[in-house]
C-alpha cells in the first residue's frame, strides 16, 4: 500500500485487522483465494493419495522402493527433459530472428526428448477422450463409451486414410478427421438418442456400444475381414494409411513416432470446449440440464434435445481422438490394438480429476499421459520395474483417482477444517 | 387345458398378458419350425405364425399392456428372421449348429455367471444403491477364486476367497455410496477400474506371462446318471455345481425378497428410506448388508467363470458380463424370475454366437457382438416401462 500524502493510511501501531472496509475486502479476497485453491487443492490431494496407495502396493507386492519406481516412470515419461534448462535459441516462424529459450527443442534424439514426444502424443489423445467424458458430465450424463467412440473414429480414419491415394494432403486429413468426428458423434448419439427417447441409462448403453465397436473392429481387420490388409493375408491388421493422410511431424523423427501436429488440434479442442460451454446458448442449456433437469425443463430448455446433443458432441471429441491417433502415429489398426486399448477409459479419470474444466482436463491428461508412457514396455527401465506390472499400476492409480474423486466429501471436509482452523487462528 | 395350467393362468394379472404369452410362444414356434429336428425348408408357415404373433402383440399393445405386447411383437419378428435365415442355410450346417441339447446346456453355462451377478445386483438396487461395480466385483471373484484355489489346492476355499474378495470390493462401494454420499455411478466405476488394475497387477506379479497353471482344482460337475443319455440327460446330466446353485438361488431370492421381513426391509429402504428409518429400520445397516451381499453373489458368478467354466484366468476376463447382468436386472423389472429369464436370453445368444463360426470364420468374430447388441436392444425397448426402486441412486442422509 502506498503512503500517499493525504491518503487514508492506517495510523502506525493500530492493528490492521481491526474494523473498516479494508479488512472486509481482504477477508473476502482471502476466502476467494481459498475457494479457488480448493479447485486445485482437492484434485492435487486426490492425486497424491492415489500415488501413496499405489506406492504402498508396489512396496507390499514387490518389496521395491516406490520412489525409485516412480522416478523410473518419471524418466520413462521424459519429464526429466524439462529439467535440462540451458541456454538455447529457437528460430521464430516466418523470420530469421532467433530468441532465447530455456529448453533445447532442437534436441530430437535424446532419450528424454523421445520419451517426452511419446508422452505428449498420449496426452493429446487423452485430452480428447477426457473432453468426451467431461462434456457429457456437464449435462449430467456419464459417458463410459469413450472407448467405443474412439474405436469407431479410428476405424473410419484408417479406412479413409488408406483409400484415396494421391489426394491433396490437407483435404485428405480434413476428410478423415471430419468423418471420424461424425462417426464418433453418431456412435455416442445412439446412446444419447436412447436416453432422450426411452430413457435407457447411458452407462449401460455406452458400455454395450463399446463392446459392439470392439467386435466390429475385430471383424473388419481380422483374418478374412473386409478391411484386412491386402498384402499380408495372415496378419490381422488394416492397410497402412497413405502418405497424404499422415499428420505432419512437429517435433522428433517421423520414423520414430515424433510428436505430430494433432497436439494443436487438442489445444483448439480445449478452447472450443470452454467456449462452447461458457459462451454459447447450447452450452448454457447443457449446463442447465446438468445442474437440474427439472428446473431446466421448467425454464423452457429442451432436456431431451440437450441429452442427445451432449452425447453427440462428446462422441465427436472421442472420434477425433481415434482419427489423430491413426493419422498421427499408428498409421494402421491391428485387432490387438482395438481389443487392448484403454485410452477411452483413462479419459474418465482425466475428466473426473480435471473437474470437467478445460484446464483441469489438460493437466490431468498430462498426468495420465506421463503415467501411460512412463509405464510402457518401450520406456520403462525393466531393471527397476517390470513394465507389464507397471502398466497395471497405472490402471490401479487410475482407479484410485476415480475412487478418491468420488470421495470428495472427505477431501472437502479436510480442507474446510484446515481453513477454519487457519482463519480462526 | 390341463389341471396344472389353470392355477398358473388364474394368477396372471389379466387376460391380456395370457394372450401376450400365446403371441410369444407362437413367435418362438415360427422360428422352431425351420430349425432341426423339423427343418421345414420353406419360410411361409413361419411367416404366417410370425404375423399372428405380431398381430396379437399389436392388439395387446394398443389395449395398454405395452410391455408384453412389445415382447410378443419382438418374438414374432425374431421368429420370422431366424426362420428365414435358416431356410437360406443348408440342412447339414443347420444340424451341426442347432444341436438343441448342446445349445441349451451352453445357454445354462453362459447364463449362470450373469444370474449370480443379476441376483446380487437386485439386492443392492432394491435397497437403493446403484451397483455399476458388479463387473469389478465379478472380476475380483474370478481372480481371487482361481488364485486361492491354486495356492490352497481346494476349489471350495477358492470359491470362498473369491466371494470374500468380491464382498470386500462391494464394501468399499458401500462406504462410498452410503457414508460418503458419493455419486454411486462414479464409485461403482472406481470399483471396476480398481478391480481391473488390482487383478491385472497381481495376475502378472504372481503368474507372469505363463498364465494360470492348468491343474487348478475346479468346481465339480454334478453327474446325474439316472437322467440317461436322452435330451434331458444331455442338458442336465453333468452340469456344474454352481449352475444348480444358481437355479436354486432364483426362487430362494424371490422368497427372501418378497416373502420375508428382511426382504420387506430391503425394499422399504429402496422405495422410501425416510419412512423405513421412521419405523426403526436401520437404513444404513440394511444398505451395507445388501450391497456387500450383492458383491459376494457377483463374485460367486466370477469365481464360477474362472474355476468352474474356463478353468483359467486372463486380464479383464469378465468382458462386460457385469453390465449385461445389470441390463438383465432392468429387463427383468428388478424381479428374480424376470432377471433370470433375461439371463437365459443373453446366455442363449452367447451360446449361439459360440456355435455360429460354422458359417464363416471371419463373421464369427462379428457374432461375438450378439449378446451386447441384444442387451442394447433390450435396454432400449424396455426401460421407461420397467420401474426402478424409487430411491435408487440417492444417498440417504440421516436427520
Amino acid at each position: 500500500m502506498s503512503t500517499d500524502a493525504g491518503g487514508a493510511a492506517p495510523p502506525p501501531g493500530v492493528d490492521p485487522s481491526g474494523l473498516g472496509p479494508e479488512l472486509q475486502t481482504s477477508w473476502i479476497e482471502r476466502y476467494g483465494v481459498a475457494q479457488r485453491a480448493e479447485g486445485i487443492l482437492a484434485p492435487l490431494l486426490t492425486t497424491v493419495l492415489a500415488f501413496l496407495v499405489g506406492g504402498l502396493v508396489v512396496l507390499v507386492t514387490t518389496g521395491k522402493n516406490p520412489l525409485t519406481t516412480y522416478r523410473a516412470i518419471f524418466d520413462g515419461a521424459g519429464l526429466s527433459w524439462f529439467f535440462q534448462i540451458g541456454n538455447h535459441e529457437i528460430g521464430l516462424p516466418w523470420s530469421d530472428a532467433k530468441v532465447w529459450f530455456p529448453w533445447n527443442v532442437n534436441d530430437f534424439e535424446s532419450v528424454a526428448a523421445v520419451n517426452l514426444q511419446q508422452t505428449l502424443i498420449v496426452t493429446t489423445t487423452l485430452v480428447f477422450t477426457g473432453l468426451a467424458v467431461a462434456f457429457a458430465f456437464r449435462c449430467g450424463l456419464f459417458n463410459i463409451g469413450g472407448q467405443g467412440q474412439y474405436i469407431v473414429g479410428a476405424i473410419w480414419a484408417v479406412w479413409i486414410g488408406s483409400s484415396f491415394e494421391g489426394m491433396n494432403p490437407l483435404l485428405h486429413i480434413t476428410l478423415a478427421i471430419v468423418v471420424a468426428t461424425l462417426a464418433g458423434a453418431v456412435w455416442a448419439g445412439i446412446a444419447g438418442f436412447l436416453k432422450a427417447t426411452v430413457g435407457a441409462h447411458e452407462v449401460i448403453s455406452t458400455i454395450m456400444l463399446n463392446w459392439i465397436a470392439i467386435w466390429i473392429g475385430s471383424f473388419l481387420f481380422g483374418l478374412g475381414g473386409p478391411l484386412q490388409n491386402d498384402a499380408q493375408s495372415s496378419v490381422p491388421i488394416s492397410n497402412d494409411i497413405v502418405e497424404s493422410a499422415k499428420l505432419p511431424i512437429l517435433w522428433g523423427d517421423p520414423l520414430l513416432q515424433g510428436l505430430h501436429t494433432g497436439i494443436f488440434l487438442a489445444i483448439v479442442a480445449l478452447v472450443v470446449y470452454w467456449a462452447l460451454l461458457n459462451r454459447t446458448t447450447l452450452g448454457y442449456g447443457v449446463r442447465a440440464v446438468g445442474f437440474n433437469p427439472e428446473a431446466a425443463r421448467y425454464g423452457g430448455i429442451g432436456v431431451r434435445r440437450n441429452y442427445f446433443l451432449a452425447m453427440a458432441i462428446s462422441g465427436a471429441f472421442a472420434g477425433i481422438a481415434g482419427a489423430i491417433d491413426v493419422l498421427g502415429w499408428q498409421f494402421r489398426l491391428a485387432t490387438g490394438d482395438i481389443q487392448t486399448s484403454q485410452v477411452g477409459f483413462i479419459g474418465i479419470a482425466v475428466a473426473l480429476l480435471g473437474r470437467n474444466t478445460a484446464v483441469g482436463v489438460l493437466l490431468a491428461a498430462l498426468l495420465f499421459g506421463s503415467l501411460v508412457t512412463g509405464t510402457s514396455t518401450r520406456n520403462l527401465d525393466p531393471e527397476i520395474f517390470q513394465p507389464e506390472l507397471a502398466f497395471n499400476l497405472t490402471l490401479l492409480i487410475q482407479g484410485l483417482v476415480v475412487l478418491f474423486v468420488g470421495a470428495d466429501l472427505i477431501v472437502l471436509w479436510l480442507l474446510r477444517r484446515l481453513r477454519r482452523s487457519g482463519l480462526s487462528a | 387345458m390341463t389341471s396344472m395350467a389353470l392355477p398358473v393362468a388364474a394368477r396372471m394379472p389379466n387376460a391380456l398378458r395370457r394372450v401376450a404369452w400365446v403371441g410369444i410362444v407362437v413367435g418362438i414356434v415360427a422360428a422352431w419350425l425351420a430349425l432341426p429336428p423339423l427343418t421345414i425348408r420353406s419360410w411361409v408357415p413361419s411367416l404366417v405364425l410370425a404375423l399372428i404373433a405380431v398381430m396379437l402383440g399389436i392388439g395387446i399393445a394398443i389395449r395398454g399392456e405395452r410391455r408384453f405386447g412389445g415382447f410378443a411383437i419382438a418374438a414374432g419378428l425374431f421368429g420370422f428372421g431366424i426362420a428365414f435365415l435358416a431356410t437360406l442355410s443348408t440342412v447339414g450346417k443347420l444340424e451341426s449348429v442347432v444341436v438343441w441339447s448342446a445349445l441349451l446346456a451352453a445357454m445354462l453355462r453362459f447364463a449362470t455367471p450373469l444370474a449370480f451377478a443379476a441376483l446380487g445386483g437386485m439386492f443392492s438396487e432394491r435397497s437403493g444403491v446403484v451397483n455399476i461395480g458388479l463387473e469389478g466385483m465379478m472380476l475380483m471373484g474370478a481372480f481371487f477364486g482361481i488364485m486361492a484355489a491354486d495356492k490352497l489346492d481346494s476349489w471350495w476355499l477358492g470359491l470362498l476367497a473369491g466371494i470374500l474378495a468380491g464382498g470386500a470390493a462391494a464394501f468399499v462401494h458401500a462406504v462410498w455410496a452410503i457414508h460418503l454420499q458419493a455419486d454411486q455411478i462414479v464409485s461403482g466405476t472406481a470399483v471396476n477400474f480398481l478391480a481391473v488394475g488390482l487383478t491385472g497387477y497381481l495376475f502378472i506379479d504372481i503368474y507372469g506371462s505363463e498364465g494360470t497353471p492348468t491343474d487348478i482344482p475346479s468346481i465339480p460337475n454334478v453327474h446325474l446318471g439316472f437322467l440317461g443319455d436322452g435330451f434331458v440327460g444331455d442338458i442336465f446330466g453333468s452340469l456344474n455345481l454352481m449352475i444348480w446353485i444358481a437355479i436354486v438361488l432364483v426362487p430362494l431370492t424371490w422368497a427372501i425378497m418378497f416373502k420375508t421381513p428382511i426382504g420387506l426391509r430391503i425394499r422399504a429402504c429402496g422405495e422410501h428410506p425416510r419412512a423405513a428409518d421412521t419405523v426403526g429400520i436401520s437404513v444404513y445397516g440394511v444398505r451395507y448388508g445388501a450391497v456387500t451381499l450383492s458383491g459376494m453373489l457377483a463374485a460367486a458368478g466370477g469365481a464360477y467363470l474362472s474355476i468352474g467354466f474356463v478353468n483359467s484366468f486372463n486380464e479383464n476376463m469378465t468382458a462386460g458380463r457385469g453390465f449385461i447382468a445389470l441390463a438383465a436386472l432392468i429387463f427383468g423389472n428388478w424381479r428374480p424370475f424376470g432377471a433370470a429369464a433375461a439371463c437365459l436370453l443373453f446366455g442363449f445368444s452367447s451360446a449361439l454366437a459360440q456355435r455360429l463360426p460354422e458359417y464363416s470364420q471371419s463373421a464369427s468374430v462379428l457374432f461375438q457382438a450378439l449378446p451386447y447388441v441384444l442387451t442394447l436392444i433390450a435396454v432400449a425397448g424396455v426401460i421407461g416401462r420397467s420401474i426402478p426402486p424409487a430411491a435408487v441412486g440417492r444417498p440417504y442422509k440421516k436427520q
